[in-house]
């Protein structure tokens, strides 16, 4: 396995606010190598939106990290100015929401947004921009791509625009994508074609995707890795096996148990009682206690992590036997 | 066999588009006199007996909202039969108390309740109005129904936006069923909710059928939640119903293309990894649906008779139909 080209190591990011701190983000701890697909899977509240934000450097008043480190290849991104952090975005990450029509500008043609997105970070001719606008729209599978160029977003469907800014999104050659939530909004049939153009270009292209979602059966099939999160912490991280196969986390397991397709039909779902707890009131003990069965006194003191094996790490005092 | 509750048939609803008055006035200067129509829901007939759930599954466009909508009796029909235990709706909806045994409870609960309103008045300001309870006693009531989805008596007195996403769903659910609905229409309730969240509102969904042996149509586009909860699932693609099937049968032997693409894009907890195909095509626009059998630019195994044909629904199992001209040819 090729070594780790980008690192977050102990990332606190704390929102300040008037009715106290929230602490969306507590030392969070993650790698990824090229050609790999991380996971992080939560849900909401759970942080995994600000971890995307946050190495984004997009962390906004009343926010801030306050602790960690993000890196990118020896890069120290949390150092780097507003401008730097700028030229930084979209040649060596780029990000994907949730919505594409937020992304696009609705007044422009698509060949206009995406030759804007080359000619702010390159100096290049109109036929080289031309040609590598047709190339990554032609990677994630826009058929005729040459007549999408002059279309206006709202003449395209939902899965065409999502195509058209994971495309964007491949323009600069980036080493990473981290892609929030990137088909939530799509028709399952139309998903299951980006996911398999986009698993194709992480493959051939090298590139490292942070894949955040709620939906633990779409990572099932396509992530490497997976890292559970729960109200601003970590619970897991581990391979797809270790999560989906051989999960040792009580969160998790019940994540994955309320899922319908993992329950017989017509009978109740195994559900998790109870609600996460508000981010303003979190102690310093593990945050899913008040709604874990296993949980007893010691699971109010910091919860140390535990390497289980090579790539699989926990944070509980009591998982499940392995 | 339990008895009809609902009766459909034949139900159609069109929607002329951008039809405004600027529009209009150049179609008269130019001379064009063809608007735009959208046929989104394009003559479904279907059933629901008492107790029973039918799911409707389908992708965006394919008319599910809109059936939900006419079925519920906030939308009216461009042609079509609806009846409710046997009467047409016409003359129910113009009952009011007895249009309130028809309930809906819609995906963001949000935009369906009034923010200003506190979750006592949301709650009983119906069944007192039409009174189903009197206005002295409505406090207990609503606090009885409450407690049946789940939210402490406290919330009486709350607003909407001081709820989770969670808890205003089952706000939804408790106006619902706070004027004693014989048929719920859940149009996406859970779509918008957390997979922990989503599993409470199904177990939720599950009880009150249990207990009060509610109807329900339950509109989604989520196979899982779909065989989960429902009896029986009718197929929707571009205002059509491909399929319907009881749930077992249509998720062990799905017989339209379409159902089985459907179930093949359906992502599974798994560790196989899925060979993720290319589908082809996009979902056409319902402004200008393909000619003949709606699926057949999507289909693997259409034929020139695809084009040109429209098929009709047919029997061919005890309660299973499908709109496939081609599938026995294979």
């Amino acid at each position: 396995m090729t070594e780790p080209f980008f690192q977050v190591d102990g990332l606190n990011t704390w929102f300040f606010t008037r009715q106290g701190v929230i602490k969306s983000v507590r030392d969070i701890s993650f790698d990824l190598r090229r050609g790999e697909v991380l996971g992080i899977v939560g849900e909401s509240g759970s942080g995994k939106s600000v971890t995307g934000m946050s190495i984004m450097g997009q962390i906004d008043e009343p926010g801030r990290i306050v602790s960690g480190s993000i890196s990118l290849d020896g890069q120290e991104l949390t150092a780097l100015t507003f401008e730097e952090m700028r030229r930084y975005r979209g040649r060596k990450i780029a990000m994907v929401f949730q919505n594409p029509l937020m992304t696009l500008n609705p007044l422009m043609r698509v060949r206009d947004q995406m030759y804007e997105a080359i000619s702010e970070h390159e100096d290049v001719s109109h036929r080289e921009m031309h040609d590598r606008c047709i190339e990554v729209l032609k990677a994630v599978g826009i058929p005729s791509p040459e007549e999408r160029l002059n279309a206006y977003p709202h003449e395209m469907s939902g899965g065409m625009r999502q195509r058209v800014v994971i495309a964007t999104a491949l323009l600069l050659g980036p080493d990473m994508i981290i892609a929030d939530e990137p088909t939530t909004a799509l028709d399952v049939t139309i998903q299951a074609q980006i996911i398999y153009h986009i698993r194709r270009q992480i493959d051939e292209r090298g590139l490292g995707m942070i894949w955040i979602t709620h939906d633990l059966s779409t990572l099932s099939e396509l992530a490497d890795r997976i890292m559970v999160m729960y109200a601003g912490a970590t619970m897991e991280i581990g391979t797809t096996e270790d999560i989906i196969g051989s999960s040792r986390h009580p969160y998790t397991r019940k994540l994955l148990d309320s899922v319908p397709s993992r329950n017989t039909p017509g009978e109740k779902l195994r559900q998790i009682p109870g609600n996460m707890p508000s981010l303003l009131s979190l102690e310093k003990g593990c945050p899913f206690a008040s709604r874990c069965e296993r949980a007893t006194e010691i699971c109010s003191e910091p919860v140390p992590a535990t390497q289980l094996s090579a790539t699989h790490r926990i944070w509980c005092y009591h998982p499940f036997e392995g | 066999m339990n008895e009809m509750i609902f009766e459909a048939k034949d139900l159609s609803r069109s929607f002329t588009v951008g039809r405004s008055a600027l529009r209009n006035l150049a179609n008269r200067f130019l001379g064009e006199r063809t608007p735009t129509v959208l046929r989104a829901v394009d003559n479904v007939s279907l059933t629901l007996r008492e107790g029973e759930t039918l799911g409707v599954v389908g992708e965006s466009g394919c008319g599910k909202s809109t059936l939900a909508r006419m079925i519920a009796g906030i939308l009216p029909v461009s042609s079509g039969e609806r009846h409710f235990r046997g009467e047409p709706y016409d003359s129910l909806l113009a009952r009011k108390r007895d249009a309130l045994k028809i309930q809906m409870v819609f995906q963001d609960p949000l935009s369906s309740l009034n923010p200003r309103l506190r979750v006592g008045e949301i709650v009983g300001e119906a069944a007192v109005l039409h009174g189903l309870v009197p206005r002295s006693r409505v406090k207990d009531y609503v606090v009885d129904i409450l407690a049946r989805v789940g939210l402490p008596a406290d919330s009486i007195s709350r607003y909407p936006h001081q709820f989770s996403g969670g808890q205003r769903q089952r706000v939804g659910i408790a106006r619902s069923l706070a004027v004693k609905p014989d048929m719920l229409i859940c149009d996406e309730a859970v779509a918008a909710l957390d997979v922990s969240v989503q599993a409470q509102i199904i177990n939720l969904l599950m009880d009150i059928k249990r207990e009060s042996g509610l109807a329900m149509i339950f509109i989604s586009h989520d196979l899982g939640v779909i065989r989960h909860l429902c009896d029986r699932v009718a197929v929707m693609y571009l205002g059509r119903v491909v399929e319907l099937a009881e749930t077992e049968q249509l998720f062990a032997t799905p017989t339209h293309p379409y159902t089985r693409m459907l179930l093949d894009g359906m992502p599974k907890i798994s560790l196989e990894r899925r060979k993720f195909m290319p589908i082809q095509g996009e979902i056409p626009s319902p402004l200008n649906p393909p000619s003949g059998c709606h699926f057949h630019p999507r289909c693997p195994i259409a034929t020139e008779h695809c084009r040109r044909t429209r098929p009709e629904l047919r029997e061919i199992a005890s309660g299973h139909v499908h709109a496939c001209l081609n599938v026995e040819a294979l």
